[in-house]
């Protein structure tokens, strides 16, 4: 308010565009010392171990029926689609590379990093923006104990430890889900299809969407937690973190993959 | 112990604090009274150094305490309690980890050590047998009462408590009145308290300071407070609408 006043005129569509550069620009620098303070902590005593051991079980666990069932459809799906293009040209029997080329490499840490940042996001954006508007993290601080190593360390180590345990179980059974359309309902012959999938499918491409997967489950985990310890404003403040939470982390998972991946790829 | 120089404290282009002066002497209990939204728990919060000042110092034992680093803090932190005016307990965990929070993050003690010297402190504030319930499931004022417990559950030798006995049925806050008299003489505990209640400040404090329109207008005993030429303070002493503080839309 103070600010529009004292502003002539003629420069406040200037201030108006340097408040919108500067958004970005500060949430980024508020993003970077939040992962610099979070990695100075994380060998630091004491160790809440039982902090972690939550969070392992809120992001690993909790989330696994939802990333199996995921995988499962679009393994299948993937399958019935490359069925139905390649055989214009008579190569159907590339059904399989290409449904485990595509979960590996791709869709198994991608979709598993969609839907942890819409479940696990969530739910660390809201627990730590309520702890926020209730000044329990103030609290924390007068009991002498660092919010961030308390709340940020559990939930960053979980995230990038249990991204890339989904992963692998989202990358087999959205193989297996590709298996078992193409060989119930394509008529694919069992034998040759798995064949197919191991001939072109190497741990390298195993590995790389192992990496990403580290990297969506650490960038979600600070990304959420950092929408939380700063909301301000109540309830409603803490659902709108909440919600540039989850936006936020789904968009860096997909924004952050096309870098990853051109990177990798060399 | 504590001393406060010329603070100054602003939200956005609001003014909260105006130059603060206030000096806390060890072992003393020192009573904060003011209107609602004057900026009573902004002071406070500024002793335990959760908000920094924009002008101005905090001094603590002599050193300003925006001066010191993560480890002089937690030094620092440790050595002193405070009850938030909301209590502030951490609800993913049962009272008897909330009150015994600080032993189990900064000593070696065990769990079950832990929480019969819990369960100690709860029986001072008024409470047994809830040690195991969840901070959701308790009344106003039981969560106030815990969070006392959780303040001194370290023993420390400063606490600020912030509206101790506000949302307490009078024989209640009697009770919380009669254990802050306690600690003071027992412990030698020097605290800051903030209060409406003025049945509660006469009791509890050594002295009385008055904070309206961002600045500390009066301090003194309850003996000087009670006969105070300040029309100000008399007015919210005796708690009458009319007067010279204007009730803004501020106020409520
Ligand atoms: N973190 C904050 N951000 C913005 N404004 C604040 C903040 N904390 C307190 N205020 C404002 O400062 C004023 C004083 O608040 P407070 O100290 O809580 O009053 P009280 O004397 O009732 O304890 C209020 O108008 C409040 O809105
Ligand atoms: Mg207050």
């Amino acid at each position: 308010m103070r600010a529009e006043a004292s502003t002539p005129a003629l420069l406040r569509p200037v201030e108006y565009l340097g408040a919108i550069l500067m958004r970005p620009l500060s949430l980024a620098g508020g993003l970077v010392i939040m992962l610099a303070k979070t990695l100075r902590l994380v060998f630091a005593p004491p160790y809440n171990l039982r902090n972690l051991f939550r969070q392992l079980v809120e992001i690993g666990v909790n989330s696994l029926p939802v990333v199996l069932i995921t995988a499962a459809f679009t393994g299948a799906v993937l399958a019935l689609q490359s069925y139905i293009g390649f055989k214009r040209f008579g190569a159907e029997g590339l059904v399989g590379s290409v449904v485990a080329l595509s979960m590996t490499r791709e869709l198994g840490p991608v979709l598993t990093g969609l839907i942890v940042s819409g479940r696990a996001g969530a739910a660390m954006a809201a627990e730590l923006g309520t702890m926020r508007v209730t000044e329990q993290i103030d609290a924390l601080e007068t009991l002498a104990t660092n919010p961030v190593q308390y709340l940020v360390v559990p939930r960053f180590l979980s995230g990038i430890v249990m991204l890339p345990a989904l992963t692998v179980f989202s990358d087999a059974v959205g193989i297996l889900g590709g298996y078992f359309v193409s060989t119930r309902v394509l008529g694919a012959n069992p034998t040759l299809y798995l064949n197919r999938t191991w001939d072109y499918l190497t741990i390298t491409d195993i590995y790389h969407g192992l990496y990403k997967a580290i990297f969506f489950g650490g960038a979600i985990a600070l990304i959420s937690c950092y929408q939380g310890y700063h909301s301000e404003g109540g309830a409603a403040g803490v659902g709108r973190a909440t919600t540039r939470a989850v936006v936020m982390a789904s968009m860096a998972v997909l924004i952050s993959d096309y870098f990853l991946s051109s990177w990798l790829f060399q | 112990m504590i001393r406060i120089e010329g603070l100054t404290k602003s939200f956005g282009d609001k003014a909260v604090l105006d130059g603060v002066d206030l000096e806390v002497k060890r072992g003393e209990s020192m009573v904060v009274i003011g209107g609602s939204g004057s900026g009573k728990s902004v002071l406070l919060k500024h002793i335990i150094r959760l908000l920094r000042p924009d002008g101005g110092r905090v001094l603590i034992d002599g050193s300003d305490i925006s001066g010191l680093d993560e480890h002089g803090l937690n030094d620092l932190r440790r050595r002193m309690g405070m009850l938030f005016q909301g209590a502030a307990l951490f609800d993913s965990m049962s009272v008897w980890e909330n009150v015994g929070f600080a032993l189990r993050q900064h000593t070696s003690l065990k769990p079950r050590e832990v929480r019969r010297i819990a369960s100690e402190k709860l029986r001072m504030v008024g409470l047994s047998g809830i040690e195991d319930v969840m901070p959701a499931d308790l009344s106003g004022g039981m969560r106030k009462r815990v969070g006392l417990a959780r303040a001194i559950a370290t023993e420390p030798e400063c606490i600020l408590y912030d509206e101790p006995t506000t949302g307490l049925d009078p024989i209640m806050a009697d009770i919380i009145n009669d254990l802050i008299l306690s600690l003071r003489e027992r412990l030698s505990v020097t605290s800051v308290t903030i209060t409406h209640d003025m049945t509660s400040a006469f009791k509890i404090a050594d002295r009385i300071a008055m904070l309206y329109s961002g600045r500390i207008i009066e301090v003194g005993t309850p003996e000087e407070i009670r006969k105070t030429s300040s029309p100000v303070v008399s007015q919210f002493v005796a708690g009458r609408a009319e007067g010279p503080i204007r009730v803004e839309g501020g106020y409520a």
